[in-house]
């Protein structure tokens, strides 16, 4: 695709339609120039159904989670209904203001996620309340011209939903949109005694009502330009009397923007109410616990990957979407990069994989890493055999991968345990959340961290009622899984729980020998004698300060939870085989998802060679290489220059370094080549330009 | 007109000055005539009650609705038709593109028998906003009579005196009449006239008299202070109802409504509180304290690096750009505040609002105001991007595409201190002003 122009500047290329698409099955990928003994497309298909569960699981959660705050917008929004159903009947109604019913919903800071939860609102809207909900975005409205045109078209596409064929004669004869406020309520009107003719015949879901309202979602409240909000809410106000218009506000903020957008003669319009969603933190913890601290999903994170995931969701965006996607893509990863992922599905199909894994699959199992440190400790026998027998191989990894799912099924469950125990210590030595403990587990062994021992000193001087709340709760987790595994430690934390319990009547026994002392004490009235007695009091208490039974407990309670996680929370790199299911390429990750544009372009214009990978530009530190593009030596050259460049130096030393080799070549510059130097720099003027307006 | 009085209070020299402006059917009116006043003091309600109950041709156009020539001159043109044909015909929808066009299907219009030999009145409400129209619009309507040659008079009704409509090109003058706002006397009378048919009037009164003590030093729209007086009578009646209080026993009445009243104040008239919730807080009768108005939810969650980069770009906003060495580098020597401190920078940077800043300095202070090191990726910028989205930041004057952008820092010294201090940040430290 040539172009003919004198001058060098950016030319778009439209792409040609002709051409057809080669179209490549997306598992080819998979192959990786590779041999097909690694079950490329085995994995990836693993990949997708594994993906395709675990968006499922995540719907559903999003689902639930947003049922409350969806539930009670519906209440409001049929509530603000039937005032207009029997309107003017009442005294009141008559003569009070008539407000436009608003719902302000506040759905916190992070964009990206709305979007999906307006989907899901308009979804269940137009079930339950009415077929007639319009969502608008800030950028569509500009002026309120273009706002009723982008409302009305909505509107009547929202109709030709509800109402099949016989209405599209008319939309297609209604080329150009009215756009004002009449029109639409004309049009209203027409369309709902319409339906109303069709009433007895269809039974509508939002039935008994003849007037459906009419929901206006206005996605992002803030970018709204405070005339155009203005202007619509006073003339919506004047035709709510024949256009039954509903308000949701998305608000990503604060409801204070409410009154920072509306001058209060209009919002005296408005009839506020005010919807919280779920705040985003505990949203990623559910989503965290439903598909990462669970063995319904085999697929696992390392603890680097985790951090690189959290870190990006709590510190830059706060966004569920982007942190699935960071999910999505480390799975994707795994499967790509690791040829034993083919193993990382329930264990029965594991099982039945593992008999059918090639001689090369097997050799992968012998190196990994895991799997050899494990060798190492076996006796010299079964190490031969492990490493020459591929039947014995192949059992031996079947009961290994056994063994992981079963720590695994342990580990969450204790690792649940201690977070009822330490998740509300005062000032959370272990973290308030699960994701922390996590975090911790993974990273280290936890026993060994200072945060772990404080912990359990933190444990060792609780009260005994909140005790037995945490191990109630505690009792419920192990009640709620069905293992059999640690049916025993259900067993002893019910033995416990009995314990304190039966300690009440003890306890009273020991305060009437505690006031008995107190009483004696206080019979002297001399202040000197009182001073004394008091001291001797003391020296007493500290000599006799046996442990009370509580104590005894709870010190016992506490060794146990403490022999639990010594046990069970071990780090997942002990355990042979945790490759198959742990992915860690942590900085593969943090490439794809933190790309820092600065940066690449630094490298990219001061080495060359790191993107192009052209051996001519490999350079040696200092040195300006005369093969690497223009634009990298006017970048070094610029460089060299501490802050302000003479563009005729700057020319001068360019067109130095790059005839430099030339002339050594005995290679003449013609004047056309010699005209390209000169234009270079302005262009590269016109690329770094922050530097030069200093 | 006894009908007419009962109708309209209050306003009685206004609608005499109207009527004898009208004059008779056949009369020619005056060509143009300017109605202004304050919010909710009966301009609309006045003309419309009297163009209908003397049963005068009329057209009444919002200019709110019509925010385009084309829209206004086409539904005046519309309506007017509908006035012309008689009832059972459906005429086709007029378009009219210009006003030239409008003055030629006006008279075409008009020449019907209906409209024949009387006067046709065009009321244009809000007329405030056809200043934003084209400017040959308001001349053009003022001279309607002239241009058309036909009985007509325009209305404008506006909130703004006439001498900001005035158009330097000069134009027709209009007859202008003022309606001045009620008195107290006016709005007892007014809210007292629509009582509930199942008390009476004197018990109404009486309550109206409560409600404007308590709001009319607050609030002078009647159309507000009709809808309080509405939404708060059930609670007034409630001894009543009870039995507790007989209609005429005002004292004990009006200890059981003055402390509601005032909370009605704070929260529903502020529209903190909607109007629904508080009548069902009434119903339920619970303390209206324990429901948070929307003010009440001002803080607002932001990622950790969001809040820095907001923390970073209220420093930018308030902070003169000298003093970034002094407060952002270890070794900044030792500068005291005289003798850095400008004449002119003596007056508070916060009184002078925010100032921009180009997006580096924003980045650098960022870097030296985060304890980790930061790496300027991506998500870096998105955030600046999408706070400019939250309005938190606010970007200025973009033209120059070699310059970097400049943002501005929006939010108050209450909120980013509420922010500073969720990332134990303390920002008065770092403020030139707080010094």
């Amino acid at each position: 695709m040539a172009t003919s122009s004198v001058s060098k500047g950016c030319f778009v290329f439209k792409p040609d339609f002709k051409k057809r698409k080669i179209s490549v099955p997306i598992e080819d990928y998979f192959n990786k120039g590779k041999n097909e003994s690694e079950d490329s497309k085995l994995r990836f298909e693993t990949y997708q159904l594994i993906w395709q569960q675990m968006k499922s699981e995540t719907e559903r959660l999003q689902e639930e989670l947003n049922k409350n705050l969806f539930d009670s917008l519906i209440e409001f929004l049929q509530k603000s209904h039937s005032g207009f159903q029997k309107n003017s009947r009442d005294w009141g109604c008559q003569i009070k203001l008539r407000e436009i019913p608003t719902a302000a919903l506040v759905l916190g800071v992070n964009v990206t996620d709305h979007d999906l939860t307006f989907r899901s609102l308009t979804e269940v809207l137009q079930n339950n309340v009415t077929p007639y909900v319009v969502s608008l975005q800030a950028k569509d409205c500009p002026d309120m011209k273009h706002f009723l045109q982008k409302l009305a078209s909505q509107l009547m596409d929202c109709n030709v939903d509800v109402q099949s064929k016989e209405k599209e004669s008319v939309q297609v004869t209604q080329k150009k949109i009215p756009y004002s406020m009449d029109s639409l309520s004309t049009w209203y009107m027409s369309v709902t005694q319409k339906t109303d003719v069709k009433m007895p015949r269809k039974k509508r879901t939002p039935s008994q009502w003849q007037s459906p309202p009419v929901v206006l979602i206005l996605k992002d409240m803030e970018s709204f330009t405070t005339k155009v909000l203005q202007d619509f809410i006073i003339i919506s106000s004047q035709h709510l009397h024949e256009f039954p218009l509903i308000l949701i506000f998305g608000i990503a903020t604060s409801p204070v923007v409410v009154h920072r957008l509306l001058p209060h003669a209009v919002s005296s319009l408005l009839c506020i109410e005010l919807f919280q969603s779920l705040s985003c933190k505990e949203h990623l913890t559910t989503v965290l616990d439903k598909l990462l601290l669970t063995t319904q999903f085999p697929f696992k994170l390392s603890e680097k990957v985790l951090q690189v995931l959290t870190n990006i969701f709590l510190y830059h965006d706060f966004s569920i979407q982007n942190f699935i996607k960071g999910l999505q893509l480390s799975l994707l990863e795994h499967f790509y990069s690791q040829p034993l992922s083919v193993l990382c599905c329930n264990l029965p199909e594991a099982k039945r994989r593992i008999n059918f894994l090639s001689d090369n699959q097997c050799e992968n199992i012998r190196r990994l890493p895991s799997f050899r440190r494990y060798v190492e400790k076996q006796a010299s026998e079964k190490q031969v055999a492990l490493l020459t027998n591929e039947r014995f191989l192949k059992e031996e990894t079947q009961s290994l991968l056994e063994n992981l799912h079963v720590y695994h099924t342990n580990y969450f469950l204790v690792l649940r345990c201690l977070h009822q125990f330490t998740s509300s210590l005062p000032k959370y030595p272990l973290g308030r959340q699960i994701r922390e403990l996590y975090c911790t587990c993974l990273e280290k062994n936890i026993q060994d961290s200072e945060e772990y021992a404080s912990a359990l000193q933190l444990l060792r001087m609780l009260a005994k009622d909140e005790l037995m709340a945490m191990l109630q709760k505690c009792f419920k987790v192990f009640k709620s899984s069905s293992e059999k595994q640690l049916g025993n430690t259900a067993k002893r934390i019910e033995e416990f729980l009995a314990q304190f319990q039966s300690l009440d009547a003890e306890a009273k026994e020991e305060e009437e020998d505690t006031s008995e002392s107190q009483s004696k004490g206080l019979q002297k009235t001399d202040l000197y004698h009182l001073q004394k007695s008091l001291l001797e009091m003391k020296e007493l208490r500290r000599a006799s300060k046996r442990q009370t039974k509580f104590e005894v407990l709870r010190e016992q309670l506490v060794s146990f939870i403490d022999s639990l996680a010594r046990e069970y929370l071990l780090l997942p790199e002990t355990q042979p085989l945790h490759e198959v299911l742990y992915f860690s390429a942590a900085h593969t990750l943090r490439q794809h998802l933190n790309a820092a544009p600065r940066i690449a372009l630094h490298t990219a214009l001061n080495n060359p060679y790191y993107y192009l990978k052209n051996e001519a530009l490999r350079s040696d530190e200092g040195c300006i290489p005369n093969v690497a593009p223009d634009i990298c030596i006017a970048y070094k050259l610029h460089l060299e220059c501490s802050r302000l460049i003479n563009l005729v130096d700057w020319s001068e030393a360019f067109a130095t370094v790059v005839t430099a080799a030339e002339k050594m070549d005995a290679n003449s510059v013609t004047s056309e080549e010699r005209n390209e130097i000169i234009q270079y720099p302005l262009k590269s003027l016109l690329q770094c330009p922050s530097k030069h307006t200093e | 007109m006894p009908h007419l009085e009962n109708t309209v209070l209050c306003r009685e020299s206004q609608v005499s000055t109207l009527q004898s402006l009208f004059g008779e059917r056949h009369h020619f009116s005056f060509p143009s005539i300017f109605i202004y006043g304050h919010t909710a003091s009966g301009k609309t309600y006045v003309t419309q009650t009297l163009l209908k109950t003397l049963e005068l041709p009329h057209v009444f156009v919002n200019c709110v609705e019509c925010f385009t020539l084309r829209l206004l001159l086409e539904q005046i043109l519309n309506k007017l038709n509908h006035l012309s044909s008689s009832e059972g015909e459906c005429s086709t929808q007029i378009t009219c593109e210009t006003f030239n066009d409008f003055v030629r299907l006006f008279k075409q219009i008009t020449k019907a028998e209906s409209l024949k030999d009387q006067t046709v009145y065009i009321v244009l409400d809000k007329a405030e906003y056809l200043r934003d129209m084209e400017a040959y619009l308001l001349p053009g309507f003022l001279r309607l009579q002239e241009l058309t040659d036909r009985n007509v008079t325009v209305i404008f009704l506006s909130e703004i005196v006439w001498e900001k409509f005035r158009p330097n090109t000069g134009c027709f003058e209009p007859f202008v009449l003022y309606f001045p706002d009620y008195s107290i006397g006016n709005l007892q009378k007014i809210l007292s006239h629509d009582h509930p048919p199942e008390y009476s009037a004197d018990f109404y009164a009486a309550y109206i008299n409560i409600l404007l003590g308590v709001f009319y030093t607050v609030c002078r729209d009647l159309k507000e202070l009709r809808h309080l007086a509405v939404l708060n009578f059930p609670k007034y009646c409630e001894p009543v109802v009870k039995g507790e209080a007989s209609e005429r026993d005002t004292r004990k009445l009006w200890r059981n409504i003055e402390p509601h009243l005032k909370k009605a104040m704070q929260t529903v008239y502020l529209r903190e509180i909607s109007s629904s919730q508080w009548e069902k807080l009434q119903k339920d009768d619970t303390d209206p304290g324990q429901l948070k108005g929307l003010s009440a939810y001002t803080h607002v969650e932001l990622p950790y690096y969001s809040k820095f980069i907001l923390i970073a770009a209220y420093l930018a906003s308030y902070n003169p750009a000298r003093t970034d060495k002094r407060f952002f580098l270890k070794h900044h020597g030792k500068i005291k505040k005289t003798n850095f401190l400008k004449k002119h920078e003596k007056t508070s940077n916060h009184l002078l609002g925010p100032k921009p800043f180009p997006l580096d300095r924003l980045l650098a202070i960022l870097y030296s105001i985060v304890d980790s090191r930061v790496a300027p990726t991506a998500n870096i910028f998105s955030q600046i991007t999408s706070l400019v989205t939250l309005q938190l930041l606010t970007l200025v004057g973009h033209d120059d595409q070699l310059d970097g952008p400049k943002y501005k820092c929006t939010v108050s010294l209450d909120f980013i201190r509420a922010i500073a201090r969720t990332v134990n940040f303390d920002i008065i430290k770092y403020l030139y002003d707080f010094l």
